[in-house]
């Protein structure tokens, strides 16, 4: 019992963080729509500017003053985020504003491995309450004690600002219709910037406040942000007491996790956040997230035409490229490509379900990584041959999206990307920790090819193959009847039911297939490289997937390909440099800013725009759109 | 107090105002009719510069609003009330009126939370009410008293008619005639002339985006076949 209650006292002092990390998340989603995927971020900064400050400033005044002060100057560094990365996006396309906060989350990591250096740094003791108070005999340290009783009052403070002051009123209604509160003369912009601000310095807070217990190392960004993340969901976008609950839940829950079940605490929370999901498909205090609601901004799609000869041609011209490649490239060329080809594969997966799909996952990586599990699997315990297990690997991955997608297709939006993510995560952390079978960290080695296949070139000529056949299938797909069926449950689910489509069964179908193609992709991967980590199914590797879905342009059907072509391609030149991140995060944000209809999108505009043809309409919606 | 010149607008690749030109005198309700489909709604909208005019000029008081961002159009003293009304549905009828508040402005009549609970009595009662709990009637009061919270000068309401009871619609012409009464300026969009004839100074009438009538309600009045061309029964 005694052991009980201490747990519990030692859930709800974790709790403290990851509910004003998540809180500051909600709320910036709340009004602007953006999932900030740098919110991690955030946090991290505000661990670091704390030690900083606490270093500098001694005693009581300054350990409280430094957490404070690192919440400030977090909510000041929001602002400049804020205003220079995504005021010029928000008129973007939905979730666009996802890539510009991926640049920022590089810009971030590589800003505080140049200031702080890579050691991970130990947090100082809060002055005073150095011990550990004996409750009913159980030591419990004195600094959880004063989170635990803090935390509420924060909470509360919080809850206050939301219902009983104007500025709180003017965040619950822009939430609802930001238009309308800007058609009664507020200034969105600055409520935008102002929501944003105390977003990251509730991050920031977090960060700081958790020092005694944590510290800070350069890996603090990743780690919360899945937590953060579930505790959203489970709380129900846009809820403070729901982030409240839902913090004490996966806090508490984590500590009899680590107790009794330690293999499997990441699992646990990913259980707990699918079965709420179940039973509650928009978290606990969640309110149903309604598509096309006032406020949200898009622009018509454009139609998806067959490429025209002349497309076709330059297409063809490209293939013959690169199908003579051997001739002129040298081995590094050679494997260069074949990773861009993979690349290239995934990313259209990826693009089939999302553009055409509209169905935005947050998590593409399980099938990627778990086709190339998959593989590998087979190969280390049953010794299946090369091909056998090539062929198994997309059907294995198809296998997973199967289940998930039934469970995720409840869904739609936000939780949909959030649910997608977390089933991603629960099978990294089955990787990860079920060390017995899958290899843990150590992942699984020596996966190679059949010995016909056992050379660059006609490696490179099989995945050349398999990437542009799965690549141009899924092009024909678009342009068959379950593209047309896929599209039309994509614009409106109800009337494409109203004329017989049964949207739910396309859907389930096309996230199959997308993950079977994403398996596919990883099987060329895993044989390609002769291993496979558990960090091909990392939150990284979909975001690196979303990125350049996103970069290529989500509405253009070569989207996909070119932003994988092109973030490979950059990636590869830029990872020769140390502060490497940095370098790509500018540019990713930099191609956010000048091109927010992603590479294609809008050279595409930009041809329509000066090239021939250009109409009054045309300057209408240009100039609608600056 | 407003003139709209020439305006062209576009949903997409859909050109839905044509040279769209009228003006609306201070002190007078004027009505913008016209069918169902006919431009009403995007002339409101197109004002407010929540959809903007590819061409043409809006003045207001003397300034070219167009290109200007909606809030700062409502902070010089117009206000908009929408045709769907748009009530913050999770918020309660106090909540939504905080949302309109705008410091008094010269030359416009000054709002209270209290002065609004008198002219539309129903939502006193329901202060602490969510707007989603209100019936259609009560949500078109709220959104109009919410406009009226930021004091405006010049005040749009599109089809505040529509949807809503008989009585209601009775209810919404006094409000309108002290409205003007006050010295605020009214341009009132509708389907029909019912509700204009008891409100209206002035008629602005619309077909596809084109002008096609602009004169007093009498004028109008007297040519009845103007009515029945363009209006619906």
């Amino acid at each position: 019992m005694e052991f009980f209650v201490a747990q519990i006292l030692t859930g709800l002092a974790n709790a403290s963080s990851l509910f004003l990390v998540a809180c500051g998340l909600s709320l910036i989603f709340g009004v602007t729509r953006i999932v900030n995927f740098a919110h991690g971020s955030l946090y991290m900064l505000g661990a670091y500017i704390g030690l900083t400050l606490m270093e500098a400033l001694p005693g009581h005044f300054g350990f409280w003053g430094s957490i404070l002060l690192a919440g400030i100057a977090v909510g000041l560094i929001g602002v400049v985020i804020e205003m220079l990365v995504l005021r010029p996006v928000y008129r973007a396309p939905e979730l666009f504003q996802l890539v510009a906060t991926f640049g920022v989350i590089l810009v971030i990591q590589d800003l505080a491995l140049l200031i702080w250096g890579p050691e991970d740094q130990l947090g100082p003791r809060a002055p005073g309450l150095r011990g550990v108070f004996r409750i009913m005999g159980e030591p419990i340290p004195k600094y959880d004690i004063v989170l635990l009783i803090i935390t509420p009052f924060i909470a509360l403070a919080l809850w206050w600002m939301m219902t009983r002051t104007r500025l709180g009123v003017l965040v619950r209604a822009a939430t609802q219709d930001r238009e309308m509160v800007g058609a009664l003369g507020v200034n969105q912009a600055w409520l935008f910037t102002g929501v944003f601000a105390l977003g990251s310095a509730l991050a920031g807070l977090g960060g700081a406040l958790q020092l005694p217990k944590g510290g800070a190392d350069l890996l603090m960004d990743f780690t919360i942000l899945t937590p953060v993340f579930v505790v959203v969901v489970i709380g129900g976008m846009g809820s403070l007491p729901g982030a409240y609950l839902a913090a004490i839940i996966i806090s508490v829950l984590n500590v009899f996790g680590v107790t009794y079940i330690p293999q499997s605490t990441l699992v646990l929370m990913f259980i707990v956040m699918i079965v709420v999901l179940m039973i509650r498909p928009y978290g606990l205090f969640g309110r149903e997230e309604v598509a096309g609601e006032h406020g949200q901004v898009g622009e018509p799609e454009e139609p998806i035409k067959p490429a025209s000869a002349k497309v076709r041609a330059i297409v063809a011209a490209g293939l013959a490229m690169l199908a003579l490649l051997p001739l002129y490239g040298g081995n590094f060329a050679l494997v260069l490509t074949t990773d861009i080809l993979i690349f290239c594969l995934f990313a259209a997966s990826l693009h089939f379900l999302l553009g055409l799909g509209g169905m935005v996952s947050f998590g593409h990586a399980a099938y990627y990584g778990g086709g190339a599990y998959v593989a590998a699997l087979l190969v280390t315990w049953t010794e299946t041959p090369m091909e056998l297990a090539f062929l198994l690997a997309p059907l294995g991955a198809g296998l997973i999206a199967i289940v998930v997608g039934w469970v995720c297709l409840r869904l739609t939006g936000v939780y949909f990307a959030m649910l997608t993510l977390a089933f991603a995560q629960l099978l990294w952390s089955l990787v990860w920790q079920w060390q017995e079978v899958t290899g843990g960290d150590d992942g699984q080695v020596n996966i190679w090819p059949a010995d016909w296949l056992n050379d660059n070139t006609v490696y490179f000529y099989f995945a050349l193959i398999f990437s542009v056949g799965g690549i141009l299938t899924l092009r024909h797909l678009a342009h068959s009847p379950f593209g047309y069926a896929l599209r039309a449950a994509r614009d409106s689910k109800r009337q494409a039911e109203a004329t017989g489509i049964d949207t739910r069964r396309v859907q389930l179908l096309a996230f199959t297939f997308a993950g079977f193609m994403g398996g596919l992709a990883g099987a060329l991967f895993v044989f390609s490289k002769g291993s496979v980590f558990p960090n091909e199914l990392e939150i990284v590797r979909s975001f690196d997937a979303l990125i350049v879905v996103f970069l290529g342009g989500v509405k253009t059907l070569a989207g996909g390909v070119v932003g994988a072509g092109f973030f490979k391609g950059v990636e590869d030149v830029l990872t020769r440099f140390e502060y490497w991140r940095l370098v790509m995060g500018l540019l990713i944000i930099f191609v956010v800013v000048v091109a927010p209809e992603g590479i294609v999108g809008s050279l595409r505009r930009a041809w329509r725009r000066f090239g021939p043809g250009h109409s009054q309409a045309d300057t209408a919606t240009e100039e609608r759109r600056t | 107090m407003l003139e709209v010149e020439g305006v062209n607008s576009f949903y997409g690749k859909a050109h839905v105002l044509r040279d769209l030109s009228f003006e609306a005198p201070r002190g007078h309700v004027v009505a913008l009719l016209g069918r169902n489909g006919a431009g009403k709604s995007t002339t409101m909208k197109s004002i407010m510069q929540l959809v903007r005019p590819a061409s043409g000029r809006i003045v207001f008081q003397g300034t070219d609003i167009v290109g200007l961002p909606a809030h700062k159009v409502a902070k010089m003293g117009l206000g908009y009330v929408p045709e769907d009304r748009r009530v913050f549905t999770d918020l309660t009828v106090s909540e939504n009126l905080l949302v309109g508040r705008q410091p008094p402005r010269d030359g416009a009549p000054t709002w209270t939370e209290d002065m609004l609970f008198d002219l539309f009595p129903n939502l006193a009662e329901r202060r602490g009410n969510r707007g989603k709990a209100l019936s259609g009637g009560e949500q078109q009061m709220l959104t109009i008293a919410r406009t009226l919270m930021g004091n405006p000068s010049f005040i749009l309401l599109d089809e505040p008619s529509e949807g809503v009871a008989p009585v209601i619609v009775e209810q919404m012409a006094q409000v309108i005639a002290q409205l003007k009464s006050e010295g605020l300026t009214v341009l009132l969009s509708e389907q029909n002339l019912h509700f204009a004839q008891a409100v209206a100074d002035l008629v602005v009438i619309i077909e596809s985006g084109v002008q096609v009538y602009h004169g007093t309600l009498a004028d109008l009045q007297a040519h009845p076949e103007i009515r029945d061309a363009y209006l619906a029964a």
